[in-house]
């Protein structure tokens, strides 16, 4: 199947699904008489689901890159975007930058950590098992964790860099009262979606972007033909750093700077079984799947089972979805050879 | 000199495959044993209750997780979910029949959560690696999530806390509860942990055990030589949720006496598996040498301070014990990544040479 095809069908699938979930549910009434539906709130859930699922993407993309580079299944990468999001605030608020200045010096930051890990953790465990990078990864979580408060300590910090929160409404010609929206989400998705076609222009336009496509490929082959590999990690470290830093800024305004931001990275999880380990896309539209999923599972049928399915409903639809597609959607597909 | 096995003739079939061929493998063990039993219990309270009690009951949780990640090369992250399930299986049926053995309450917890984890493991079969490690997560939150939300589990308890009713072994030892002395609730884990232990070590020698490290090795290779990859990895599944859930009925009933259900949460998980990689992926001895470490650790961590005089406000003390655990966590993988079993075993090659190596 070609591209253009490919992306055709997901352009027309996903409104047609999104509309077909929404019958499904529009017949609930039928069945329940307590039941409130109507088309407008549910347009309104799932493009909250839609633009949370944008913040999801931005951290699962993240972990595509590190795992597609590197191979290393980066746990890291929340306690990254909880590290970064506190340099910013700490550099904005007690240090008294302007943002674009605090975020210049953050992006520094992330990048000279990502040469420290590579020269520390990744060096000397080159050639290990996969579990034993990972595991190092969380011992990174850890350390990352620990550095970051107890430099600029635990308090929970509150992020303005003057993005609008009010909510505004679409549509609202088309359905009674509109479909509200938070203008501040959607600047994040359109943060967000700059960021990748950014990532996307860097990989495919780019010398550096070539050989972090060849080293994805094959490690050998890449350094067989003189790509360096540790500089190759460095950078793919650090560009998962500045797009930590830019997921940290987005979450970091939308519910403060505070612990809880490395566990919103969990979700991410779901995300990248759902889109595939391997592939940018995939961390996209998986996040918006997920988003959207489980904004509708929690509102829509979450009163019925005591509420809070949030915190596992992601999980669950991504491990049913992995029985019938174990690489993922996007994914390689997984060849074994005895 | 002293530790070799030169001299120590087998003239049996029997005698050839023991536990442990080597006579002073047999006799330490016996040694280390009778300290347990003997000169343990007559430490202070502090030493029992802090230390040797959470010891033993993450080295049974991390037995099981051994037996799934280390063995049959299945990563899981949902320990704790098997823990909880453990802890409230063994709560509710202790609830359900106050006259039942407090053994078969056990044993009955750990048939639950082998149950779940069957369930659980339906997933792997199709799923390998880091895909099945997230897809395991769900287990963790989705257990979790129930036991906080359905009030049956809890028995109704407003505050959702299930406190351990008090149980008697040999008539009227009392080993679970807040009741039971320090002494009483370790001999009782000692010797669960001790029976476990070798049930494992003999697990792994047999041919379940071989089939699952066929399965870890290569399954497609495993399949192909006539090993059932279903039957073999939910039981992997099974016999490892059946430890999990061991451990975490001795978590509720014997360590802390009541729990809630956030104490097995996923940090839980991970600590399980920090012990497994520490330890030593694949090895009984690691399972209990890892979770020395990862328990002692952070007792040492917190007492280090003090101990040289230094005073430092408790929130820093907490995240740089963060950082240093961080920290010697990848010290310890990029120095061993074999883990502290593997240095146990490079120990043992030494010794047999000393004291005149080549």
């Amino acid at each position: 199947m070609s591209n253009q095809l490919r992306i055709a069908l997901w352009a027309l699938g996903a409104p047609v699904s999104v509309g077909l979930i929404g019958l499904l549910i529009s017949a609930m009434p039928l069945i329940d008489s307590n039941f409130f539906f109507t088309w407008g709130y549910y347009l309104e859930v799932v493009t909250t689901g839609l633009l949370t699922g944008v913040l999801y993407s931005l951290v699962a993309l993240g972990f595509v890159l590190i795992f597609k580079a590197s191979g290393v299944f980066n746990f890291s990468q929340g306690a990254m975007v909880l590290f970064a999001a506190l340099f910013f605030v700490g550099f904005m608020d007690k240090w008294g930058l302007h943002p674009a200045l605090a975020f210049l010096l953050t992006a520094g930051v992330m990048i000279l950590l990502a040469m420290l890990i590579e020269r520390v953790v990744l060096r000397p465990l080159v050639n290990q098992p996969a579990i034993i990078l990972f595991m190092a990864t969380i011992g990174i979580t850890y350390f990352l964790d620990g550095l970051g408060q107890t430099i600029w300590g635990s308090d929970v910090f509150t992020l303005d860099i003057g993005l609008p929160k009010d909510p505004m409404f679409l549509m609202e010609g088309t359905f009674e009262g509109g479909v509200m929206v938070n203008q501040f989400d959607i600047v994040a998705a359109v943060a967000a979606g700059a960021m990748v076609i950014v990532l996307a222009f860097l990989f495919q336009y780019t010398r550096i972007g070539r050989a972090l496509r060849a080293v994805a490929d094959d490690h050998q082959a890449a350094l067989s033909v003189g790509i360096p590999l540790k500089t190759i990690w460095a950078i793919v470290w650090s560009v998962a750093g500045i797009v930590g830093l830019v997921a940290g800024v987005m979450w970091g305004s939308k519910l403060g700077v505070q612990f809880s931001l490395a566990l919103v990275a969990l979700k991410a999880l779901p995300v990248l079984i759902l889109g595939g380990f391997t592939s940018v896309p995939g961390a996209i539209v998986g996040g918006l799947i997920i988003g959207a999923g489980e904004k509708i599972a929690e509102i829509f049928f979450g009163g019925y089972i005591g509420g809070g399915i949030e915190d596992w409903f992601a999980y669950m639809l991504a491990m049913v979805f992995l029985l019938f597609r174990p690489q993922g959607l996007f994914g390689e597909k997984i060849i074994e050879r005895v | 000199m002293i530790y070799r096995e030169a001299g120590q003739f087998k003239t049996s079939y029997a005698r050839d495959g023991g536990l442990y061929p080597i006579r002073q493998d047999r006799y330490g063990l016996i040694v280390l044993l009778l300290v347990a039993v003997f000169a343990v219990p007559m430490m202070s309270e502090y030493w029992l209750v802090t230390i040797f009690l959470p010891f033993l009951v993450m080295a049974v949780a991390a037995l099981g997780l051994n037996i799934l990640t280390g063995y049959a090369g299945q990563l899981s992250l949902g320990t704790g979910g098997f823990m909880a399930c453990g802890a409230y299986a063994a709560y509710k049926l202790a609830t359900a029949f106050p006259d039942l053995n407090i053994v078969l309450v056990f044993l009955g917890a750990g048939l639950v959560s082998a149950l779940v984890g069957i369930l659980f493991g339906i997933p792997s079969l199709r799923i390998k690696g880091f895909y099945l490690a997230v897809a395991t997560l769900a287990a963790q939150f989705f257990i979790l999530w129930l036991l906080n939300k359905v009030p049956w589990f809890v028995n109704y308890s407003p505050s959702g806390v299930i406190s351990a009713p008090p149980r008697a072994i040999f008539g009227d030892i009392y080993v679970t509860g807040a009741t039971a002395t320090p002494e009483a609730k370790y001999l009782f884990a000692l010797a669960v942990a001790a029976l476990l232990a070798l049930a494992a070590k003999n697990l792994t020698r047999c041919a379940i055990g071989r089939s699952w490290m066929a399965i870890r090795d290569m399954d497609i290779a495993a399949e192909i030589i006539g090993i059932k990859p279903m039957a073999t990895k939910l039981g992997a599944f099974a016999i490892s949720s059946f430890y999990c859930g061991i451990a975490g009925a001795m978590w509720a009933f014997i360590y802390t006496s009541s729990v809630e259900a956030n104490a097995f949460e996923i940090s839980r998980s991970f600590q399980v598996l920090f012990m497994v990689i520490i330890g030593g992926l694949g090895s009984i001895l690691g399972s209990f040498l890892g979770a020395a470490f990862i328990v002692l650790l952070p007792i040492l961590l917190k007492n280090a301070p003090e101990m040289v005089g230094l005073s430092i406000p408790v929130d820093v003390i907490a995240h740089i014990e963060f950082m240093i655990f961080g920290a010697l966590i990848i010290f310890f993988l990029i120095v061993e990544p074999h883990g502290l079993a593997r240095l146990w075993q490079i120990g043992k090659e030494k010794l047999r040479l000393w004291p005149f190596p080549y």
